[in-house]
């Protein structure tokens, strides 16, 4: 059983449908014991991070999410879901995040040319830079579809990046922690490709 | 870099697709479940349906099709057509959609934007706006394009993305049906206002006149068509086949 975190943020309405469309099983749930008791996890998100981490730790789920990954659970976090992983972000002000991966959200618009448009949306190539078991059927190049402001820049656990006037994170895996930046449940087959992937994945513990 | 998206719009009207559509394989043309299918299949990046029903039944029937097609259509969805409320966002973004387009409903009330954007991201709002030269002027017109309202389309673009619209979808009226290209003079002014993506519609009739969209005007994101596509008589797999041929970046 895969548990899709709710947590009052985003649409995950397609997130669900995509999930079983891949015959895996889910479920959304705002409550710590079906975390606890699922076999992997997902953390969904959209919109601004302060609110989102702020949601995400009122809801009392930040430490069990936190937990559970440190216990070895597969946790994959889905665009802003994967922001959240990180140490902190820069969006408005300097907000924590919850520490699973070291590195920091920045502000993409001072790091691309001034012409390129910021929210980066749209379909835009993958490069694997290191081949990962969540990415075992992505092509070098395929395109998955991304909608934000805010990026990781190329680190430690970057294992593929998109050009955009800069290499943007894209998705990133440091153990039982993953994390897209794009929107695999949007990103037709090849998005379909990588939740199968994360869903048929051995648990690491 | 990012590519050049082809986006079908589907017109439905008491849950059928209007505009004859004839593809081999499919056997209901007008149904948009297997038409949007069949276009997810055949390469288009997004998917836009527009509801042009009037009634509250063919309403509700709307929103159950949508439903069923973000069950089992796994690119990005706008939804258009009857959007007035924040309620009206609320009640197709819960049926699937991605993209909310508004666009008489922003012309009754422009708060509606403002109001979306704040609730559900810039990125959810489309602004929608049907033109049309008057008087050496780009006027907006309203009612799906039978009322002037006397506003620049440009000065409303603008307010529009300054609200939090986080696209816009231009549609030219003066090249809309006539099948000899897109509106490249008002899309370029629209590209220059504002920095946010822009959708090109109204004109195209051939896969040409998507190259020289993308080459004259880098700037614009996106083009979209309806029954050029419904009718077969440009096909998606090999319109991007075309773009790819012409150097411009395409999803394939």
């Amino acid at each position: 059983m895969i548990a899709i975190v709710d947590y009052g943020v985003g649409n995950l309405f397609s997130l669900k449908s995509s999930l079983k469309r891949i015959g895996a099983e889910a479920v959304v749930s705002g409550e710590a014991e079906v975390l606890r008791a699922a076999d992997k996890i997902i953390l969904p998100g959209v919109g601004a991070f302060e609110d989102a981490a702020a949601k995400l730790r009122a809801s009392g789920l930040a430490d069990v999410v936190v937990s559970e990954a440190k216990a070895g659970k597969p946790l994959l976090g889905i665009c802003l879901g994967m922001q959240l992983l990180f140490e902190k972000s820069m969006e408005y002000g300097e907000h924590p995040g919850l520490g699973l991966l070291s590195g920091t959200i920045e502000d993409l618009t001072p790091d691309i040319p001034a012409d390129l448009k910021v929210p980066h949306i749209g379909w835009n190539a993958l490069h694997i830079e290191k081949p990962h078991p969540l990415l075992r059927e992505v092509q070098d190049g395929d395109c998955v579809y991304f909608v934000h402001s805010f990026y990781a820049r190329p680190g430690a656990s970057t294992i593929a990046t998109a050009e955009y006037g800069t290499a943007v994170t894209a998705a990133v895996a440091e153990a039982n922690v993953m994390g897209c930046q794009f929107h695999p449940e949007k990103s037709g087959e090849v998005g379909l490709k990588i939740l199968r992937a994360f869903c048929e994945m051995e648990a690491v513990s | 870099m990012i590519t050049k998206r082809i986006i079908p719009c589907l017109d439905v009207k008491d849950g059928r697709v209007v505009k004859g559509v004839n593809f081999l394989g499919l056997n209901d043309v007008s149904d948009p479940v297997g038409l949007a299918q069949y276009y997810s299949d055949h390469g288009a990046d997004e998917l836009v349906f527009y509801d042009i029903t009037a009634s509250h039944e063919g309403r509700k029937l709307f929103t159950d099709i949508l439903t069923r097609v973000a069950e089992q259509i796994f690119i990005p969805l706008t939804v258009g057509g009857g959007i007035n409320t924040v309620e009206d966002f609320d009640r197709v973004l819960k049926c699937g959609a991605d993209k909310v387009s508004v666009n008489s409903g922003a012309i009754r009330n422009p708060a509606l934007i403002r109001e979306a954007a704040r609730l559900y991201g810039d990125q959810c709002v489309v602004l929608s706006v049907d033109a049309k030269r008057v008087d050496g002027q780009f006027r907006v017109f309203a009612k799906g394009g039978r009322e002037d309202t006397g506003m620049d389309a440009i000065e409303w673009i603008r307010r529009g993305v300054a609200d939090g619209a986080g696209e816009i979808v231009l549609n030219s009226i003066d090249t809309d049906g006539v099948k000899q290209g897109f509106d490249l003079e008002m899309l370029d002014a629209v590209c220059n206002a504002v920095n946010v993506p822009v959708i090109a519609s109204g004109g195209a009739g051939c896969a040409a006149d998507f190259v020289t969209l993308f080459q004259t005007l880098p700037k614009v994101d996106a083009g979209l068509a309806a029954s050029i596509f419904h009718f077969g008589e440009v096909e998606i797999p090999a319109l991007k086949q075309t773009l790819a041929e012409h150097g411009i970046l395409v999803r394939r």
